[in-house]
C-alpha cells in the first residue's frame, strides 16, 4: 500500500493506509469473480469504439495567452512555473 | 574490439535515439513546434495538461514516422498509444503518451558507412516533455535551489529509434548516431541539430568477457544526457572502463541508470533498478489506433529521397568505377576517399559532384573544389548548376584559368550563379599562354640574376621569392604552382643553356613584349 | 414549463428570456439553501445572456432551439472564465481558459447557463456526498441522497432550478441520480457527444449527457450537444441523431428484452420494471425476459477499469500549473502534500485501487482481465441485440437512500452502480425514465438500453414509458410518480404481453411483482 501511495504521490498517514488496505481488499475480493472467468482467447477491449486513424492536419493555431496561463500558476516566476528543488524525484 | 584499454573484455552498446520531428505543430495539439521561443508562449489546454483537454494526433508526425520506418527497413504495423505514468514537473499530465508494445515501426536495420549492419528494434512515436531549468541557490542564505518549468517543448513529437545491442565500440556508436541523423535529415524527419536538442541519445552499455556467445550479455547500465557525439563517445568509453574495473575487481555490475556529467567527464548514479519506475503502462483511452494503410505506406515509401548509404555508393561508383578502390581520391582533401565521399553526402554536395562528373569534369578536381571551396558556401553550393561547375573545372583543368582565378570565379558563381566563361571574361581573366609565362620567367630571371644563380646552385629558399616575382609580373594570371613548375623546368634546361641574360634570344623576346 | 415550451415561448416573443431566468433564479433562491444543488449560481451572467437572447429576438433573429432555456452544468464541465471545481479542493481557484464543446453548443442554441452543479468529487460516487463542498439533498426528500455523481444536476432539474441540465456518466452517474430524483437521464453512445472540456474520470467510459424533466426535453438537449467534434479523437463521425420525430411513434412491433441478470434489486423497484415492461407490451411491443450472462461481471470489471484510468487521469493535479499547491522542501513532498490535501477520501481510494490494478505484477490479473471481461460483456449484449431492439432493467437497485447511510461502506456504495456500469463498458446508450415510486414513495427509474447509436429506438421506448407513467407534460414531480404507480399497478401479466406480440414465448417469464 505504501508503494502504491508513493507511486501516486499521495502523502497518506498510516491510519489512512490501513483503512484503504481493508477497503481495497474488500473490493478486490468482490471482483474476484472475474479472475475466475476463462478469458483465454479473448482479446481485451481498451476502447468501445471500432475506429482508427483519427488525426488532424499539421497546421499551427495560436495557443493560450501567456498572461492568462501564468495567472493560474500557484508559483509563477519569470514567465515560468516555479517548483521546489527536484531532489529525489525520478525522471 | 576491447572495452576501454582493457583486453579480454568486449563492449556491447545499444542506443535509444530521441529525435524531434520536423513538424509545424506538436504531436497532439496545434501549438507551434518551435525551438527557442519565449517560455510558455507555445502552449494550450492540451499541452499544458489542463483538465478536460484531449489529444488529437498530428497526421504529419505519423507520415514522418512511416518515412523513418521505411528508410530503416522496418515493418510498419498497426499501432496504438500507451500512457507511461510517472511524475516529473516537466510532464504536464503525469503521464507521457508513448508507444509501448505496439509501436508503429518494428524490426529493421541501418548500414553504417564502414559496412556494419546495425539492427533496429523499433522506432516509435511519443511526445516530448517540457524543459526544466534548475536554478541554484540564490544569494540569500536559506534560499534552497529550485526549478523553473517551460512547457513550450511539452508535446513536441519525437520518434525514438531503439537499436539492438549490436554496437561494439564508442566509435561505432558515434558512426551509428551520425548515420541515423543523416537518414532522419534525408527523409525530412529532423533538422539534425543536436546542439538544439533535436537529437538526444541514451546509451545502454555493458561489457562481457571477450569471445562469450552473443546471448551472454553483461549487466547493462543506461546512460542518459548524451547530447553530442563527443559526449556519447566519451561516456561510453568512461562507462566501459568503469564496468570493466568493477568486473576485474571481482564485483558485479549493478543494473542502474546513470547520468553523463560532461563537466566532470564521468557518469554518476541516477537511480538503481530497485528504484526503477513502475510506469503502469496502459492503452491511451483518449486516442484511437493507427491502422495501417498499405497503399499509403507504399506511396510514402516511394516518395522517399535517396538515403545516405545509397548516395555514397552512387558517388563512389561515379568517382572510382564500380567496385574499385577509391584511389583517385586518396590524395584528395578528405585524405581518405571514403571519408571525402561521406562528407560530400553529409554536406549534400554529392549531387553537384555527380552532375559535374557526368558532364565530363575531372573527378578529383570536382571533389577538391566541392569540398574546399564550394563547402565554404553551402547555400550557394547546393543551388550551383553542375553543368556550370563542370565548365569551370574544365577551364581550370586545361589551363585557361589558373587555380587562383578558378577559385575567384567559383566564389562569384556561389554567390550569384552565372556562367564561368562570362564571369572570367568580365573579370578580364585570360588564359596565360605557355609563351607568356615563359616571357614572364625570362623577365624575372633577367631582373634577378643573383637570385637565379643561387637558385641554380641549390638554394631552394630563394625559389619562393622568384615564384612570387613571376606571379607578380603576370598579375595573378599565373598561380604559384604553374610558376614554380616553369621555374623548375627552366633550371633543368639551364644545365645545358646559358643564363637568359647571356643569351640574345631571351632578351629579344622580352623586348618584343614590351 | 418544459424546456421546449419555454424555448417556443421565448422564440415567439411570448415570454422574455429574462423573465424565464428570473423565475428560475427565484426558485433557486427559495430552495437552494435546503438542496445545495450548486457549487456556483451564475445569476448575473445568466441575466446578461438572457438579455442578449431577448435582443436577438427583438432583432428578429432566432437564438436557437433552446432559446432562453436555463441549463445547469455539472461542475466538471469547463466554462471559460467561470470556476470549474469538480467539487474538489485540488482545483481551488482554477478558472478554465476555455469552454467545453458541449457548453459552446448549448450557448449557440440559446441556452442560458444558470450555474455549476455539485457532484461527487471528480464524479466518483453514487450519492453526491463525496463533494468537498458538502452533500446535495434529494428534492423529493431532503433526508435522502440525490444519487450521484451528477446529483447536483439531477436535484436541480427535480427542484425546477432549471428544466435541463448536463451531467456526465462513467458508470451510471447520470442515470442513477436521474432515477433517484425522478427525472430523465441519458447516457448517450460513447463518442456521440464530445468529451472535450469534460474533466476526465475514466476516459474510455465517460460520456456527457442530458438530464431533463421530460423525455422530449432530454432529446432536444441531446440533439444540440451531440455530433462530431474534431477536438475529441474518440468522437464518432456521426451527426447528432434526429430524435424529436421518433418520440410519438410508439413501440408497436419493437422487440424488448428485460435483462434477467439485472432484476436483482429491491422488490418494489423490480416490480416497477416489470410493470413498465407490461405497459410496453400493451402498447404493442414484444416483451421477453432475456439473459445477458456476462453482465453479472460488469460491476467488477468497472471497478477495476474506471479507477485504473482515473489514477492516471488525476496525475496531472500536481500543484505546478494550476489549482491547489501545498509547498514542501522538495518537489516530491510538494506533490504528496498537495495531493493529500487536495483530494478527498473517495478519490484517494480510487487512485490507490486503480494504480494497484495497473501495477507491475498485477496488471494481467486485474486491469488486463477486466478488459477481456469487457469484451465478453460486449459480446453478450451483441447476442441479445440480435433478438431485441432495446432492453429494460432497473436503473438503480433501490430508491434514494438516506444521507450518510453508505458513507462508511465503499463497497455498498459501489453496488448502487450494479445496473448501470454495463452500458459504459459496452459504450452503448442507456437512459433512465421515471416510472412510479417505490414502497417508500420515492421515485423509481426504469433503464432503457439500446445498441450503439440506438438512440432513436431508445428514445422511442422511453417516450412510451413516459406516456404510460403519465409524465412528460407539466413540471416534473407533478404527480407523475403516482400516475406511473397506478398505470403500472394495473397488474401486467406476461400472458397479456404475449398475446400482444402474438408469440407464445413473448411476455415476461416468471411472477410479476410478487417477490
Amino acid at each position: 500500500m505504501a508503494h502504491v501511495a508513493r507511486l501516486n504521490r499521495l502523502a497518506l498517514s498510516d491510519d489512512e493506509l490501513d483503512a484503504y488496505a481493508g477497503q481495497l481488499s474488500a473490493v478486490l475480493e468482490y471482483a474476484a469473480d472475474i479472475a475466475a472467468l476463462d478469458t483465454s482467447g479473448v482479446s481485451p477491449t481498451a476502447h468501445p469504439l471500432p475506429v482508427g486513424n483519427v488525426w488532424r492536419d499539421d497546421v499551427a493555431r495560436p495557443g493560450l495567452d501567456r498572461a492568462e496561463v501564468m495567472a493560474q500558476a500557484p508559483a509563477p516566476e519569470g514567465n515560468c512555473f516555479r517548483v521546489p528543488p527536484i531532489l529525489g524525484e525520478l525522471a | 574490439m576491447t572495452a576501454g584499454a582493457v583486453p579480454g573484455w568486449d563492449l556491447v552498446v545499444g542506443l535509444e535515439v530521441h529525435c524531434e520531428l520536423l513538424t509545424a505543430t506538436k504531436l497532439f495539439c496545434s501549438c507551434r513546434n518551435a525551438f527557442g521561443d519565449e517560455p510558455n508562449t507555445n502552449v494550450c489546454p492540451v499541452c499544458l495538461g489542463l483538465p478536460g483537454s484531449l489529444p488529437v494526433l498530428n497526421a504529419r508526425a505519423v507520415e514522418l514516422a512511416v518515412r523513418v520506418g521505411t528508410a530503416l527497413r522496418c515493418d510498419i504495423r498497426p499501432s496504438i498509444f500507451h500512457r507511461k505514468n510517472y511524475f516529473y514537473p516537466d510532464m504536464p499530465k503525469g503521464y507521457q503518451i508513448s508507444q509501448y508494445d505496439a509501436p508503429i515501426n518494428r524490426g529493421g536495420w541501418l548500414d553504417l558507412p564502414g559496412g556494419e549492419r546495425i539492427r533496429i528494434e523499433r522506432a516509435h512515436l511519443e511526445e516530448d516533455t517540457g524543459k526544466t531549468t534548475h536554478v541554484g541557490r540564490s544569494g540569500r542564505i536559506h534560499q534552497a535551489g529550485h526549478s523553473l518549468v517551460d512547457y513550450n517543448r511539452a508535446g513536441v513529437p519525437l520518434i525514438e529509434t531503439v537499436s539492438a545491442p549490436d554496437l561494439r565500440s564508442a566509435d561505432q556508436a558515434r558512426a551509428y548516431v551520425s548515420e541515423l541523423r543523416a537518414v532522419l535529415v534525408a527523409v525530412g524527419a529532423s533538422d539534425g541539430k543536436m546542439e538544439e536538442g533535436s537529437l538526444r541519445v541514451d546509451a545502454n552499455v555493458s561489457v562481457m568477457v571477450s569471445g562469450a556467445p552473443g546471448t551472454a550479455l553483461g549487466t547493462r547500465c543506461e546512460i542518459k544526457n548524451l547530447n553530442s557525439l563527443r559526449s556519447l563517445g566519451r561516456a561510453i568509453e568512461y562507462e566501459a572502463a568503469r564496468q570493466t574495473a568493477v568486473l576485474e575487481a571481482g564485483q558485479a555490475v549493478v543494473q542502474e541508470t546513470r547520468h553523463w556529467n560532461e563537466a566532470e567527464s564521468r557518469t554518476t548514479l541516477m537511480r538503481s533498478k530497485e528504484e526503477a519506475y513502475d510506469y503502469r503502462y496502459f492503452p491511451e483511452p483518449d486516442l484511437v489506433p493507427i491502422v495501417g494503410d498499405q497503399r499509403w505506406q507504399v506511396a510514402v515509401g516511394a516518395d522517399l529521397p535517396a538515403l545516405p548509404a545509397e548516395r555514397r555508393a552512387r558517388l563512389s561508383d561515379a568517382l572510382n568505377g564500380v567496385g574499385e578502390a577509391p584511389s583517385p581520391l586518396r590524395s584528395g582533401a578528405g585524405g581518405d576517399g571514403r571519408e571525402a565521399v561521406a562528407t560530400l553526402v553529409e554536406l549534400d554536395l554529392d549531387g553537384l559532384v555527380l552532375g559535374a562528373v557526368a558532364a565530363g569534369a575531372d573527378p578529383r578536381l570536382a571533389v577538391n573544389r566541392a569540398l574546399n571551396e564550394a563547402a565554404a558556401d553551402l547555400v550557394g553550393a547546393r543551388r550551383l548548376d553542375p553543368g556550370a561547375f563542370a565548365r569551370l573545372l574544365a577551364m581550370e583543368g586545361d589551363g585557361r584559368l589558373s587555380a587562383t582565378q578558378a577559385k575567384a570565379v567559383l566564389a562569384e558563381m556561389l554567390a550569384g550563379g552565372g556562367d564561368p566563361v562570362a564571369i572570367a571574361q568580365a573579370r578580364g581573366y585570360q588564359a596565360l599562354t605557355a609563351e607568356a609565362l615563359e616571357a614572364a620567367v625570362d623577365e624575372v630571371l633577367a631582373s634577378y640574376p643573383d637570385e637565379w644563380s643561387r637558385y641554380l646552385s641549390g638554394d631552394v629558399k630563394v625559389g619562393g621569392f622568384l615564384v612570387g616575382q613571376i606571379m607578380k609580373s603576370t598579375r595573378g594570371r599565373s598561380d604559384g604552382k604553374a610558376a614554380a613548375a616553369a621555374l623548375e623546368q627552366r633550371s633543368r634546361r639551364s644545365a645545358k643553356r646559358p643564363l637568359p641574360g647571356e643569351s640574345g634570344s631571351g632578351k629579344g623576346r622580352l623586348s618584343g613584349k614590351r | 414549463m418544459t424546456a421546449l415550451e419555454t424555448a417556443a415561448a421565448v422564440r415567439s416573443g411570448a415570454r422574455s428570456a429574462r423573465e424565464v431566468v428570473e423565475g428560475h433564479l427565484a426558485t433557486i433562491q427559495a430552495r437552494e439553501g435546503q438542496i445545495h444543488a450548486f457549487n456556483l449560481v451564475t445569476a448575473e451572467l445568466a441575466l446578461q445572456t438572457a438579455d442578449d437572447i431577448d435582443q436577438q429576438v427583438a432583432r428578429g433573429e432566432d437564438p436557437g432551439p433552446l432559446a432562453g432555456v436555463p441549463v445547469v452544468l455539472k461542475d466538471n464541465l469547463c466554462t471559460r472564465g467561470v470556476p470549474t471545481t469538480c467539487s474538489s479542493r485540488i482545483l481551488d481557484g482554477w478558472v478554465p481558459p476555455y469552454d467545453a464543446t458541449v457548453v459552446v453548443r448549448l450557448r449557440a442554441a440559446g441556452a442560458v447557463v444558470v450555474g455549476k452543479a455539485n457532484l461527487d468529487e471528480f464524479a466518483m460516487g453514487s450519492s453526491t456526498e463525496n463533494s468537498a463542498f458538502g452533500p446535495t439533498r434529494n428534492p423529493r426528500d431532503v433526508g435522502r441522497v440525490p444519487g450521484g455523481s451528477s446529483g447536483g444536476s439531477a436535484a436541480a432539474v427535480a427542484a425546477n432550478f432549471a428544466p435541463i441540465a448536463l451531467g456526465s456518466d462513467t458508470g451510471g452517474s447520470i442515470r442513477q441520480p436521474a432515477a433517484l430524483c425522478g427525472v430523465v437521464g441519458v447516457k448517450p453512445t460513447y463518442g456521440l457527444v464530445s468529451r472535450y472540456g469534460l474533466v476526465a474520470f475514466a476516459s474510455s467510459l465517460d460520456q456527457v449527457g442530458p438530464l431533463a424533466g421530460t423525455v422530449a426535453d432530454a432529446a432536444a438537449v441531446l440533439e444540440v450537444v451531440a455530433g462530431h467534434d474534431p477536438a475529441d479523437s474518440t468522437s464518432l463521425g456521426q451527426p447528432a441523431p434526429a430524435l424529436a420525430g421518433v418520440l410519438g411513434q410508439g413501440v408497436a412491433g419493437l422487440r424488448i428484452g428485460v435483462v434477467s441478470e439485472l432484476m436483482k434489486g429491491s422488490v418494489d423497484v423490480d416490480a416497477r420494471v416489470r410493470e413498465a415492461a407490461g405497459a410496453l407490451a400493451r402498447a404493442g411491443a414484444v416483451v421477453e425476459e432475456v439473459s445477458v450472462p456476462a453482465v453479472a461481471h460488469g460491476l467488477s470489471a468497472y471497478y477495476l477499469i474506471a479507477p485504473a484510468e482515473a489514477s492516471s487521469n488525476l496525475a496531472r493535479y500536481d500543484g505546478v500549473r494550476y489549482g491547489l499547491r501545498v509547498d514542501g522542501p522538495d518537489v516530491t513532498s510538494m506533490y504528496g502534500a498537495t495531493r493529500a490535501a487536495g483530494f478527498g477520501a473517495e478519490v484517494k481510494r480510487r487512485i490507490m485501487l486503480g494504480a494497484y490494478a495497473l501495477s507491475a505484477g498485477y496488471y494481467d490479473a486485474y486491469y488486463g482481465q477486466a478488459q477481456r471481461v469487457r469484451t465478453l460483456i460486449i459480446d453478450s449484449f451483441a447476442a441479445a441485440y440480435q433478438r431485441f431492439d432495446a432492453l429494460l432493467a432497473p436503473t438503480s437497485p433501490t430508491t434514494a437512500f438516506r444521507v450518510g447511510e453508505k458513507v462508511g461502506d465503499p463497497l455498498a456504495m459501489y453496488l448502487s452502480d450494479v445496473c448501470t456500469t454495463a452500458a459504459n463498458l459496452t459504450g452503448h446508450p442507456a437512459m433512465s425514465v421515471p416510472y412510479g415510486v417505490g414502497d417508500d414513495g420515492l421515485p423509481v427509474g426504469v433503464q432503457v438500453l439500446a445498441p450503439a447509436l440506438g438512440e432513436p429506438v431508445m428514445f422511442k421506448v422511453a417516450a412510451a414509458l413516459e406516456r404510460a407513467a403519465g409524465g412528460g407534460g407539466g413540471a416534473p414531480g407533478a404527480g407523475s410518480g403516482g400516475a406511473g404507480m397506478s398505470t403500472a399497478g394495473a397488474g401486467v401479466a406476461g400472458a397479456g404481453a404475449g398475446r400482444a406480440g402474438g408469440r407464445p414465448t413473448d411476455g415476461i417469464v416468471g411472477p410479476v411483482g410478487t417477490r
